[in-house]
């Protein structure tokens, strides 16, 4: 896995050389934009906030963008943002907007009047994937033994999670619980403001498991604060190897919380092409690692119609799965 | 733990750490001193910077100063303006701003000072003594004791319900509560009472709720009133900063219980600075004797003293939960908690053992950066409060720049100054007809995490049960019933002596 990841980036680098010679007109070594103002749908410190700024620093250090600017747009929990992008469409083709999985979930419930449809999709560019994590003390060893003590009592086994009912967090729980054959509807999920508020919960015994980010769950459970019995990846991720995935263990699911870039609508195809690009070769730098390393964050990256295809899927597994829960 | 300690102290006493403590402190208390800013969004712009240093003990020690220094600088815009910039100083605002207005403004930013130096170094003794026992005391509330918790709180409001205000006092409290569910509460899907605006799907922010209960309505009276603002008296007297020695004895046991209550509130990973400084406002209000309750809301130096003890004892309290467990309580520890990620520090109970340098060094810079803060805050008193002797014509527009400029930052929404403007006009009504509006921003802050809580607990126990079944919540809530009914119940003893004494004689 790791190695067809360096393939592609000596390869991305080895293009990225052709270009620069054969292109004289940039300036600089590398250059592909002269700036990228980024539209940030929340208020500063969040996770939409640290993805932007921390991509635009990658991109102006690493020389592939000469400046970048950032703007807080906050406002009916993302939607005021994505608005403002296509309303204002044709002054806005300077600007990239970071959003996540949720524009997918609100789409779906009409809490948004658009969808990731009505915007030029640029690129998604990391992820996480989430995680079923119990307190250390917990009989609960796996995930088979969460699902025997569903079976037995469902009232007493709540899960809690840091999102609302319906919410990514949620939907997780009620997915793995799907797939391994229980009624997703009869879970008592419990839903928390925040994911340390929710893991607070979880070593306080209040509720049984805990449905959030392995990023988040992955420094406690190093420290044997909790376990971590099941991860929605394909494979184990390197972070903490100890993890099985639900796939391991029989429960066919994979979820990846992602993070990416949207473009106004219309957005000519040269400028597309150049913020694609910028991106594709931003993975290579060693800014971008510093970047990367520092957040925790696992690149996941998928370009154009490749997003396209992500995103149709993840509508099409979290409309399903919202329609049997009745959140739809 | 001897061994850790000298390790600290050796690592918090090295040149480049003092200058990070200092550093750390003065961007602190100078941001927390702008009404609007808290410390969450300038931690979040200083992350980079303390990265880049490298060394995971100095950036902690500079970050943690930027935060318990802009929980020490934000009581001055709460006394001198009106106008507090972070939840936690909305109780300073209740006794220090009437101080000011009786043109003791010296005194309250001293007062202030003192206790915010004295709940900060005391919560840093307790840190250090009893953080590795403190981490079960973070676990043991659940939702249950978290809403009871919040009804404690609640009961501050007596404090506002003097006579014949009872039924203003809980009108306004309702309302604040009722304000408290618009937006997309944690427990629903769906958005409520936001008439299809998008910009309430998030609810009413609590700077722009502030700035409007507080700071506009004070600016607008200071147009309306020209003499109002020339009730501080001359410029001689506001920048006196004695306190007798009457003052002295009456604030020292306030502060000695309140850097206690505030630490361990401080602890709980669900409750912070907000709710210690209401509870620490609610209980010395009902336990102080009768005639010092009436001075409770219109100047007491108990009343300042009490939420201003607490909130910084809570800060310090606050970093227990997250250098002991790795779960932080807050938004602006979750930040924190992000920066040591960063460098390679995991928080959580193997903290103390793989890095205790890092542990012990952040401790023991606490008792400097406070230290600091109080040597850097009292030869400063004398000149901020002179802020009060401005002219009204310059200080007016001075007001309600950093009103509305707090309620935009951070959020950037135009929206947000149509709100905070409407608001503070009905607000400035409300004023004129005699209502309090404390209480509304009290229920406001506690609204939502007492409905999230209660309804967490009713899905948990699926029912009511949860009240019987925890003796914890059953004893606090009986607290909160003991506060409110106290001060009544010596007030029906004292007229009922009063009466004897005149029937006897």
């Amino acid at each position: 896995m790791t190695k067809l990841t360096l393939g592609r980036r000596a390869l991305m680098i080895a293009t990225a050389a052709t270009l620069s010679l054969g292109a004289p007109a940039f300036a600089g070594s590398h250059q592909v934009l002269d700036s990228i103002h980024f539209l940030i749908p929340g208020g500063a410190g969040g996770g939409w906030d640290g993805t932007a700024r921390g991509t635009g620093e990658a991109l102006t250090k690493s020389g592939l963008v000469g400046s970048a600017s950032f703007e807080n747009m906050s406002g009916g929990g993302g939607g005021k943002a994505i608005g403002y992008m296509i309303e204002n469409a044709e002054s806005q083709y300077g600007t990239l907007m970071v959003n996540s999985t949720p524009i997918v979930i609100r789409s779906l419930t009409g809490v948004f009047p658009y969808n990731f449809r009505d915007l030029t999709l640029v690129s998604g560019t990391i992820g996480d994937y989430a995680a079923m994590v119990v307190g250390k003390d917990s009989p609960i060893n796996n995930m088979a033994d969460l699902i025997a003590a569903y079976e037995s009592d469902p009232g007493g086994t709540a899960i809690g999670g840091g999102s609302v009912p319906g919410g990514m967090d949620h939907l997780v729980a009620a997915m793995v619980m799907e797939a391994a054959g229980k009624d997703a509807l009869n879970v008592k999920y419990i839903p928390y403001d925040a994911g340390g508020k929710a893991m607070a919960a979880l070593l306080s015994g209040e509720i049984a498991a805990l449905s959030t980010g392995f990023s988040e769950a992955v420094d406690l459970a190093n420290a044997g604060e909790v376990k971590i019995i099941g991860v929605t990846s394909d494979e184990r991720v390197d972070a903490f190897k100890d993890a099985q995935t639900m796939k391991e263990q029989g429960i066919d699911i994979a979820f990846v919380n992602w993070r990416g870039f949207f473009a106004a609508p219309g957005l000519p195809a040269d400028r597309l092409a150049a913020y694609q690009k910028a991106i594709d070769m931003m993975y290579a730098t060693p800014e971008w690692e510093e970047v990367r390393a520092r957040n925790g964050w696992v690149n996941i990256h998928n370009s154009g119609d490749d997003f396209r295809t992500f995103l149709e899927g993840q509508e099409k597994v979290i409309g399903d799965l919202m329609k049997k829960l009745g959140f739809l | 733990m001897l061994e850790g300690i000298l390790i600290g102290l050796s690592t918090a006493l090295s040149l480049t750490n003092i200058l990070m403590v200092i550093g750390g402190v003065l961007i602190g208390t100078f941001i927390g001193m702008l009404p609007g800013l808290g410390p969450m969004s300038i931690i979040a712009i200083m992350i980079p910077v303390a990265i880049s240093i490298g060394d995971p003990s100095a950036a902690l020690i500079l970050l943690a100063g930027v935060y318990y220094g802009a929980i020490f600088g934000g009581s001055t815009s709460s006394i001198l303006l009106n106008a507090p910039g972070v939840a936690g100083t909305v109780a300073t605002a209740f006794d220090g701003y009437p101080m000011a207005r009786a043109g003791k403004a010296g005194k309250a930013l001293t007062i202030a000072a003192i206790s915010s130096f004295a709940g900060g170094t005391i919560g840093a003794i307790l840190l250090m003594i009893f953080a590795p026992m403190l981490s079960s005391v973070a676990l043991l509330f659940h939702s249950a004791e978290y809403f009871a918790l919040m009804v404690v709180g609640l009961s501050a409001i007596a404090a506002f319900a003097g006579t014949g205000q009872v039924a203003k006092a809980i009108l306004m409290t309702l309302l604040g509560l009722i304000m408290a569910t618009v937006g997309e509460g944690a427990l629903y899907n769906l958005p409520r009472f936001t008439m299809g605006l998008m910009d309430l799907q998030s609810g009413f922010s609590f700077i722009t709720l502030a700035m409007a209960m507080f700071a506009l309505p004070e600016a607008l009276f200071l147009v309306m009133h020209p003499m109002r603002v020339n009730t501080g008296g001359n410029s001689g007297k506001i920048t006196d900063l004695r306190i007798t020695r009457a003052e002295a004895k009456a604030i020292a046991p306030v502060i000695a219980r309140q850097s206690l209550q505030g630490f361990f509130i401080g602890v709980l990973p669900g409750a912070g600075a907000t709710i210690a400084s209401f509870l620490g406002y609610a209980v010395e209000r009902n336990i102080a004797p009768k005639h010092e309750q009436d001075e409770f809301g219109k100047g007491s130096i108990k009343g300042l003293a009490a939420p201003e003890t607490a909130n910084n004892a809570a800060c310090t309290g606050s970093f227990v939960p997250l250098l002991t467990l790795g779960i932080p309580g807050s938004g602006t520890t979750a930040i924190l908690l992000g920066a040591l990620i960063a460098l390679n520090v995991s928080p959580g109970p193997r903290l103390m053992i793989d890095n205790p340098q890092v542990f012990w060094s952040v401790i023991i810079s606490m008792y400097i950066g406070n230290l600091v803060l109080l040597v850097l805050n009292l030869p400063l008193i004398p000149y901020i409060a002179k802020i009060l002797a401005i002219p009204r014509t310059f200080l007016i527009p001075f007001i309600l720049f950093f009103t509305l400029m707090g309620a935009y930052i951070g959020q950037n929404n135009a929206t947000e100054l149509l709100i905070l403007v409407g608001m503070g006009v009905a607000a400035t009504v409300l004023r004129f007809a005699d209502y309090p509006l404390a209480p509304l921003l009290i229920g406001f802050i506690l609204g939502r995490m007492l409905e999230d809580n209660f309804a967490r607990s009713m899905q948990l126990y699926d029912g009511i049960g949860f009240v019987v079944e925890r003796p914890m919540t059953m004893g606090l809530l009986a607290i909160a019933l003991l506060l409110v009914l106290l001060p009544s119940y010596r007030a029906y003893r004292a007229r009922v002596r009063a009466r004897g004494v005149a029937d006897g004689d």
